[in-house]
């Protein structure tokens, strides 16, 4: 069977068919009347003043955003933003984007989804929404813990961690979000930090201007159940030499004078090295970051440098490429299809008739 | 049967019958569906009534030869309106030492039996546990045998092709079919054009076929070998124009009529599921109606995507079976507490688990009712034939968009895939399913707030309010939510109360009264079913009364709620017989709700129940020898 001429509209930007307003809009507007009820100290709270003060950035209008949440704490977001919203069942919510990113082209949608919702029991889900490039921006809270139901391990939770349900240890590995996006063919995907506003809301703005699935993990402190998991990363003498953050198009650098860069290992991955110096790779050696690259395997092995006890993470976009979304190609299909029905003169009458039919007619009156 | 005899012009008689019930019975790779639907094809395009029941294995290509790789197809066709595909064959025909094993016990003495001879070899004999040949030992006696060499036969007529003798036999299910249109006065015409349709794009193969199925047929015309041919006159149907239709092909035309008849677009999110697939085959080539499908990763996306869509104004759907129901449940619980409206397409099949993908049982009843956590009511509505459910969509599709609920339909493997006619409805008369989103505001405090619960009180509906609609933001979920504001809420109180509106909302839905067929208006006994089983159950209450007994029938279309006058109905008998598919799910509800001492009937084989069984139950219950 020959490929079907969908008539594919040329790459645009993830909200191009979303109506925008002139008004301006602030923060406040995003926030709704409930009550936000996160433990204190929560890095959701971050997150939500994040998100709440970037989407008047979008100049969108406010009614055609839809956010939608699985189950977990992060999941409560949808209630917290005066947009529509819904918030669903565990693991579920790509699924429920999947029909609105479908049917309505004129929204921005969203899903909120923590380590639990998005990788444990929805993982599926989450790997055929990055396959097919679903129109979505996925928020992946990431804070390495069960949260909501009080402590228990999650498949992003470092191997041996002692929890209620591991008292002796966790014995599985775990994910690496980014890995595992990358290799679920994803086209965007990003890391940021909770606490850093100004990378998140880049990495957001990016994410939210991207036609296809957008999958962007945040790490994000539980203080319940997993406190201080990210410090790290946060505050201390070692958090330049820890965090290697992405620019695109300039080679990898990082440390507090850009002492450490990205090359290319001797078993074909990247690792860090010391920069100059005695000892130290030249710098011509750096890998530079190009995430548009086709070829996902720089990318990947980016992602591989972030390790479970955080020696190193990387932060940033690591992957941003152009594909077809399937909600473009699925409304692409039925509007050929309609624009044929109506050459064709199609109606329901005709279909129901079918081809083959014969009548009954009504009985002589005067035969008995 | 009672017949009529005539000379006909080659000195042969030909018998005037009312009605007829050939089974082709082969091997899976036999072709014997494809048989079966053409003849089928011809007796509708003839003016017959029909009905018939495909029986096939799970397996695509069991074992060639084999007792688990027996496909059959049985077509029951009359000069009158029918009710089933019949018991029992009057013909049958097996085209290898399996099918005649498998198929045999079903025909009656006295029955025809036409056999394919090239096929019962010493091999294929010992493969199905023959030890003599029959056709040489005196075990058919009972029946009139026809051997016919079938694939001998096909192969001396393709010669000409110059095909391989292999392939030329694989034609041999058209020489059958050839035979057995002579046999019974069909055309030739309809046959030819169909495989030079079917073959457009291999016109040696349409030819090859067309030879075979001549050759068939001339067969018939020029051996001695069948001494009598039939007549089956046209049935004096209602007026109108029909078409064949099988329930799967009628489930997805219903969609399609709903959609446009509320106009909305429709999507189908649903995963792959015997014997549920074929509605989706259908719906995605109807996209110019504003069908989108979507193929989803399992079970549990088909429908979360569906609902989604719901959410932002489309008319969601999803088909499965038995098995999907099973992990859809959590889903459909979210939809109640959301309440938007949502198709859930119910093939069922035998069950429990993988079960018996290809037969057909009436099992999900109690499913479809209580198979949630906590009190999730869903409305239940089910078909009676093929053709009904057509009907029983756009019904379910009314009460889905109405009340913003969720609605089950259960149709059966037995409908999906049998066939019978259809008037083809006017499109000017199906009802007008158009809805009405809301826009405004809508507190009670005349403020500028939406309150999303809010309920409207004649139909305890909440309104519909799709995202882009202005000044309506709001969020739902399945967490409880506060009666009208649609808040979360934990309060006890609130819990307690929305608990029963929801309740309300399905049990307030009107239905239509339920009909009692007793022509005598004396009957003691009332036979109640639901879904598939209306035609067996038809045709044994005609067979009580054709033997001067009286019986009075009354048939469930809507299962939840139920209708306003059952229990009034079910009372005013003396006794009441519920026959089902199942271990008696219909018969716990009634005999629960109303106190009513319903008597059981229950079969659960894989296959619809048979009018004869039937009807000795029935028989059995006015002589008062029911057990108690």
């Amino acid at each position: 069977m020959s490929a079907v001429e969908l008539g594919q509209p040329s790459f645009g930007g993830g909200l191009d068919l979303v109506p925008t307003t002139d008004e301006p809009q602030k923060a406040k507007d995003f926030t709704s009347d409930q009550e936000v009820r996160w433990c204190p100290g929560c890095g959701d709270y971050a997150v939500l003043a994040s998100v709440r003060g970037f989407l008047p950035e979008l100049g969108l209008k406010r009614e055609n955003i839809v956010f939608v949440s699985g189950i977990g704490c992060s999941s409560r977001f949808p209630y917290y933003l005066d947009t529509y919203g819904m918030h669903s069942i565990h693991g579920r919510a790509p699924t429920i984007a999947t029909g609105l990113a479908v049917t309505r082209p004129d929204l921005s949608v969203w899903v909120v989804t923590g380590d639990g919702d998005a990788l444990s029991i929805g993982g599926n889900h989450l790997i055929h929404a990055l396959r097919r490039n679903m129109n979505i921006t996925i928020l992946l809270f990431n804070n390495r813990i069960y949260g909501l139901t009080k402590g228990q391990y999650s498949p992003t939770s470092e191997t041996g961690k002692v929890t209620k349900s591991t008292p002796m240890g966790s014995i599985d590995a775990p994910f690496n979000p980014v890995s595992l996006a990358l290799g679920a063919e994803a086209t965007f995907v990003g890391r940021a930090l909770d606490s850093d506003r100004k990378g998140l809301t880049e990495v957001l703005r990016q994410a939210a201007a991207h036609r296809g699935a957008s999958l962007v993990e945040i790490f994000q402190d539980c203080p319940i159940f997993n406190d201080g998991s990210f410090d790290v990363l946060r505050k201390g003498d070692g958090v330049a030499e820890r965090l290697i953050p992405l620019v695109d198009g300039e080679p990898i650098r990082f440390g507090n004078d850009g002492e450490y860069g990205v090359v290319r290992s001797a078993t074909g991955g990247l690792e860090v090295a010391a920069v100059g110096g005695p000892g130290g790779v030249a710098e011509d050696d750096v890998v530079i970051h190009r995430a548009g690259e086709e070829d996902p395997t720089q990318s990947f092995a980016l992602s591989r440098l972030s390790d479970q006890d955080l020696t190193h993470t990387v932060t940033g976009i690591f992957r941003k490429v152009d594909r077809p979304t399937y909600d473009d190609g699925a409304r692409a299909q039925v509007a050929a299809a309609k624009q044929q029905a109506t050459d064709r003169g199609d109606s329901l009458g005709a279909l129901l008739r079918g081809k083959d039919t014969w009548a009954v007619l009504p009985e002589p009156e005067n035969e008995q | 049967m009672s017949t009529d005899t005539a000379v006909g012009p080659a000195g042969r008689e030909v018998r005037q019958t009312h009605r007829v019930v050939i089974r082709f019975a082969g091997d899976s790779g036999d072709g014997m569906q494809l048989t079966g639907d053409r003849f089928t094809s011809e007796a509708a395009a003839f003016g017959n009534d029909l009905a018939t029941l495909p029986n096939f294995p799970a397996e695509i290509r069991a074992p060639a030869g084999t007792l688990p790789g027996v496909s059959s197809f049985q077509l029951h066709f009359a000069d009158y309106d029918i009710l089933t595909p019949g018991d029992r064959p009057d013909v049958l025909v097996a085209m290898n030492p399996a099918a005649l094993k498998a198929n045999l016990k079903d025909l009656p003495h006295g029955g025809i039996l036409i056999v394919n001879t090239d096929e019962f070899t010493k091999r294929n004999l010992a493969k199905v546990g023959y030890e003599a040949n029959p056709l040489s030992d005196d075990s058919l006696e009972p029946y009139t045998v026809h051997e016919v060499a079938m694939a001998t036969l096909t192969r001396g007529a393709l010669e000409p092709t110059g095909m391989s003798k292999k392939d030329a036999e694989r034609a041999k299910n058209m020489f059958a079919l050839g035979l057995l249109s002579w046999m019974y006065h069909r055309g030739t015409e309809g046959t030819e054009q169909f495989l030079r349709e079917k073959f457009a794009k291999k016109p040696d193969l349409a030819e090859a076929n067309i030879l075979a199925f001549r050759a068939g047929w001339n067969y018939g015309e020029t051996t001695e070998s069948f001494a009598v041919t039939y007549e089956v006159a046209p049935a004096r149907l209602a007026e109108g124009t029909y078409r064949q239709i099988t329930g799967n092909l009628a489930l997805a035309y219903g969609v399609v009529a709903a959609g446009q008849q509320a106009k909305l677009p429709v999507f189908l999110g649903t995963y792959p599921i015997t014997p549920a697939s074929d509605v989706l085959h259908e719906l995605s080539k109807h996209k110019g109606f504003g069908v989108t499908t979507f193929q989803a990763e399992d079970e549990i996306a088909g429908i979360g995507a569906a609902l989604g869509a719901s959410f932002g104004g489309s008319l969601g759907v999803t088909s499965t079976s038995g098995p999907g129901v099973a992990l859809k449940s959590e889903t459909i619980g979210l939809a109640v507490a959301l309440e938007l409206p949502l198709l859930i397409l119910d093939v069922q099949r035998g069950g429990p688990s993988t079960g018996l993908p290809t037969k057909t049982e009436q099992a999900d009843l109690l499913q479809a009712m209580y198979g949630r956590n906590g009190e999730a009511p869903v409305p239940i509505i089910a078909p009676q034939s093929p053709s009904d459910c057509f009907d029983a969509a756009l019904e379910a599709a009314r009460i889905a968009l109405t009340y913003r609920t969720p609605v089950f339909l259960l149709s059966d493997g037995a409908i999906a895939n049998g066939s019978e006619p259809w008037r083809v409805p006017d499109v000017d008369e199906l009802p007008d399913l158009s809805v009405t989103f809301a826009t405004e505001p809508n507190a009670p405090d005349g403020s500028d707030e939406f309150w999303p619960y809010l309920r409207d009180a004649d139909t305890l509906a909440r309104p519909w309010a799709i995202p882009g609609t202005a000044g309506l933001e709001h969020r739902i979920g399945g967490l409880e939510k506060a009666d009208g504001r649609g808040t979360i809420s934990y309060d006890p109180d609130n819990h307690d109360r929305m608990v029963r509106l929801r309740q309300a909302k399905i049990d307030g839905i009107p239905v239509p009264d339920i009909d009692v067929d007793d022509p005598s208006g004396e009957a003691e006994v009332l036979v109640v079913g639901w879904g598939s089983s209306y035609g067996p159950i038809g045709a044994a209450c005609r067979r009580v009364r054709a033997a001067g007994l009286t019986v009075a029938q009354a048939h469930l279309r809507h299962l939840n709620p139920l209708p306003r006058n059952l229990g009034d109905v079910l009372r005013s008998y003396r006794r009441v017989v519920v026959p089902e598919m199942n271990l008696g799910q219909l018969a716990m509800l009634l005999r629960a709700r109303y106190l009513v001492d319903a008597h059981s009937y229950t079969k659960v084989a894989g296959l619809p129940f048979q009018a004869e069984e039937l009807a000795g139950v029935l028989t059995d219950a006015v002589k008062g020898d029911l057990p108690a």
